[in-house]
């Protein structure tokens, strides 16, 4: 590792994609995750690539899928509202299958919303938004430093399945600083591209991307595909961190900014004699549901506690994976607030007073 | 014995699926003969857009992809922008172009992208069975202005050549037509003259052609290719629109 730098969590995303090779990104303005567009302004020209300011998101996502179907490493970012007109070409990406990282900042909505940090797309993110069954790897760093290691993955995973890659941060992650090591090279994976449309050339046919087919049989066929697709991405790109598990009696569910909070819970609880532990998602699809499962059966796990900035959503994927074997309590903050130690402290007294 | 005709190497062998006396069977060859007379097949990448013509990646022999309702614009200028000594084309209707892509077109046009737009106008939906489009002359019946487009509930007719040719960006517009020998080789110059324009970097070109659509029209070919003379010239009159003195 390099010296440590302090930077900020959106200029990081757009480092780590140009040392990724990223040499493409196209966007739009909004809050809290513009920082993004004005480092690649600045930045990519220089590092030979290309900067467009698009007309609107939608524009943004069909020029990323041009770029890809060309064979380019593609990045474009946004926020909640921009990530929801972005949901069409999303599906025509999964399609098509083609490689692509997307950043969303996450801001509190319905709507338009606020301009500070939720998690208020984890059910967009994680079960589609856009139209057909597709699914996007989506994964949610927790420091500046993931935002930077996680940001290289995501091109090699995008370009590894030919699949939309999401890094789903919020507006903490986005805005603050933190020191961060880069790495003197990037593990930069760039597969052969035989698909990608450069002009015929020397081709004896020429190259077709699309993700229409008229014939239910070869649409069927399709889906199946991408089904299988999705099946290996499952069992062999789940990620999470856990965290004093072993002998835990409550064990906490929290992801991204959230799970910093539930961190620290974790110390204050074991000094009042709680063991609590985490497991941290740190894909949010693929979902580590095994590791979630196998903490329910354990006899000494009481019960679990999901904690979001949000009104529950990953609590239902929680509730899946623990299956009625033990209790899944939540609790969420939402509207840009961010819940404090005590809070989630005080929820986990009171499920360990419960279970007395 | 000689060859004295053969089908153009810029298209497939797949049949086209277009209904009889529909126009687009001819700007397809036209195009591909220009890509070929060119030499540029090898190097163009097109982009299909939705609508009829959905599936014209089946039908053009360069590197194509199929984009979302109205999004051509933006993914040839991605794909541009990979790629920029590539030739890089649209095909779109008037739904897709006129409609719901507004603001793609415009835009690609205002950044003066180096690509060129095939921009299809037969005044309806023809996909969709007939619907009223932005392009719907005045009067006009169709599934959804059943008594005739009446200005007064649906507005007017857009006309994209002249809208387009205001922008700095666009330096070259042509509005043409392909209703006969004359009007389909005055096409096919304006098509050569779009992809010299993008050869020579010098912008964003943008080939209108008023084309047919006889079984939204109620109309057999004759009678369509009539009707655009009759009825499409008056308001979409053809002529250079932008870069008339452009030479290249």
């Amino acid at each position: 590792m390099s010296k440590r730098v302090l930077m900020k969590g959106n200029e990081v995303i757009a480092e780590a994609a140009i040392r990724a090779g990223c040499r493409y990104y196209f966007g739009y303005p909004i809050t809290p995750q513009t920082e993004i567009m004005h480092y690649m302004a600045l930045t990519m020209n220089k590092a030979g690539g290309t900067f467009v300011q698009a007309e609107s998101e939608v524009a943004a996502i069909n020029m990323v899928y041009g770029a890809s179907a060309a064979g380019g490493r593609v990045l474009t970012s946004s926020s909640s509202p921009g990530i929801s007109l972005k949901q069409e070409g999303f599906s025509y990406i999964a399609g098509a299958e083609l490689p692509a990282v997307v950043v969303n900042i996450v801001r509190g909505g319905p709507g338009l919303g606020g301009i500070l940090p939720a998690q208020g797309d984890y059910f967009q993110a994680t079960k589609g938004g856009g139209h057909g069954d597709y699914r996007n790897i989506v994964i949610a760093p927790a420091s500046i430093q993931e935002l930077y290691e996680m940001t290289v993955e995501a091109f090699n995973l995008a370009d590894k399945y030919r699949m939309l890659v999401m890094i789903l941060g919020d507006g903490t992650l986005g805005q603050m600083m933190e020191p961060v090591s880069f790495r003197e090279k990037e593990p930069i994976v760039i597969p052969e591209k035989p698909w990608a449309l450069t002009g015929r050339k020397d081709r004896e046919e020429h190259n077709t991307i699309q993700s229409i087919y008229i014939n239910p049989d070869d649409l069927e066929a399709k889906n199946i595909e991408l089904q299988d697709k999705y099946k290996v991405v499952s069992r062999d790109e789940v990620r999470y961190e856990e965290l004093n598990t072993e002998g835990a009696e409550i064990i906490i569910v929290a992801f991204g900014t959230c799970s910093r909070i539930c961190r620290n819970v974790i110390r204050q609880a074991s000094g009042i004699g709680i063991k609590v532990g985490m497991i941290r998602p740190i894909t949010l699809w693929p979902f580590p549901t095994e590791v979630i499962a196998a903490a329910a059966a354990k006899p000494e796990t009481r019960a679990f506690l999901d904690v979001e900035l949000n009104a529950g959503q990953m609590v239902e994927d929680v509730r899946l994976a623990v299956n009625g074997k033990k209790p899944v309590h939540f609790y969420g903050r939402m509207g840009g607030n961010l819940p404090g130690q005590q809070e989630i402290l005080d929820r986990i007294i009171k499920i360990h007073e419960e279970g007395k | 014995m000689a060859i004295v005709f053969e089908k153009t190497k810029g298209l497939t062998d797949k049949p086209f699926h277009y209904c009889p006396g529909c126009t687009h069977g001819i700007i397809h060859r036209i195009i591909a003969e220009v890509m070929c007379e060119m030499n540029i097949l090898d190097d163009a990448i097109g982009v299909s857009s939705v609508g009829c013509t959905y599936n014209n990646y089946e039908y053009f022999a360069c590197d194509m992809v199929q984009a979302a309702h109205g999004r051509a614009p933006a993914v040839a200028t991605g794909i541009k922008r990979v790629h920029p000594g590539n030739m890089v084309f649209t095909y779109q209707g008037d739904g897709d172009l006129a409609s719901i892509g507004t603001a793609e077109i415009v835009h690609a046009a205002a950044r003066g992208e180096k690509i060129c737009a095939f921009f299809v106008n037969n005044a309806v939906y023809g996909m969709t069975s007939g619907q009223m489009a932005p392009t719907t002359l005045l009067g006009q019946v169709t599934t959804t202005s059943p008594f005739g487009r009446d200005a007064n509930l649906q507005g007017y007719p857009i006309n994209m050549s002249e809208m387009l040719a205001t922008l700095q960006g666009a330096v070259y517009i042509e509005r043409v037509t392909v209703v006969d020998f004359k009007s389909i080789q005055q096409a096919k110059k304006a098509i050569a003259k779009a992809f010299r324009v993008q050869q020579k970097r010098l912008g964003f070109a943008f080939v209108e052609f008023l084309s047919t659509c006889p079984t939204n029209w109620g109309k057999d070919p004759v009678d369509s290719l009539q009707w655009i003379r009759e009825n499409m010239i008056p308001q979409y009159p053809l002529g250079v629109f932008k870069g008339k003195d452009l030479e290249v």
